[in-house]
């Protein structure tokens, strides 16, 4: 964590277009206050990234680019903890079917990634089935002195 | 910015330069038209520099597996020059770096044609 790190707790809410200018809009928003709650250069990119992969499958997978869904898109930055929310008005998938990309017949997918990716990026990582039946997904990276 | 290709040739190897953001969208299908143009027209050596890449996701990953499927399978060679760290740190963790030819020198690179 950075010396002049803001302990001041932030949140905001924000309900996208299902597009894919949203990654964009999503990630400024999420590093941004990130940078402001301490994070360094390294743990920025990766949040970022794994913000953009959470956000690209919720337009593209989910919504699957529907003008008429949103995805909401949830950060908070409390001292502890940067905790990222993104939901989608999906059909939902089923988790358990996405490959190991790591298996070796599955290295030369070209897809199948972005999950693994957001894991390996973020300290904590959750998917659920909402009750209006779409998928949100919970980062979180800790806010620890390094 | 999203990505720029410039492709010049070195001896019977092309060289495609590649600067900007390799991600979904523009990004990863300008590269995929530009490799898959290549294919067709027979050319079998290809290197990838990815020196100016500020900025590679999973579909970026993709792209560059699917390249280096199609120029394999018609019997060419993609290889990958330049990477920096935050690429290479990608290629390493997905255990794609073992995959791919990776060059830090162009002339090396160049000359590993066969």
């Amino acid at each position: 964590m950075q010396e002049n790190a803001s302990h001041i707790p932030e949140a905001v809410e924000r309900f996208l277009d299902s597009t894919l200018d949203s990654v964009d809009s999503a990630e400024e928003l999420a590093v941004g206050m990130a940078q402001r709650a301490g994070m360094d250069e390294d743990d920025l990119m990766k949040i970022g990234m794994a913000i953009r992969e959470s956000v690209v499958n919720a337009v593209v997978h989910g919504n699957r680019y529907n003008a008429q869904k949103k995805v909401r898109f949830a950060v908070t930055a409390d001292g502890r903890q940067f905790t990222v929310r993104v939901g989608d008005e999906g059909e939902g998938f089923d988790f358990g079917s996405i490959p190991d990309p790591l298996a070796p017949e599955n290295l030369l997918r070209t897809s199948g990634r972005g999950i693994f990716l957001i894991r390996s990026f973020m300290d904590d990582f959750q998917i659920r089935r909402l009750e209006s039946g779409g998928t949100e997904v919970t980062l979180v990276k800790n806010l620890v002195s390094k | 910015m999203s990505v720029k290709l410039t492709t010049r040739q070195v001896g019977d190897v092309t060289v495609i330069d590649v600067a900007g953001r390799i991600t979904l969208g523009e990004g990863s299908s300008v590269l995929r038209d530009a490799l898959r143009d290549l294919v067709s027209k027979n050319q079998k050596k290809i290197l990838l520099n990815l020196g100016d890449v500020s900025y590679i996701d999973s579909s970026g990953i993709g792209e560059l597996v699917s390249g280096f499927t199609t120029v394999t399978n018609g019997g060419g060679a993609l290889k990958l020059l330049n990477l920096n760290k935050r690429v290479k740190d990608l290629l390493q963790i997905t255990k794609l770096y073992t995959v791919f030819d990776v060059h830090e020198d162009e002339a090396g690179a160049i000359r590993s044609f066969v």
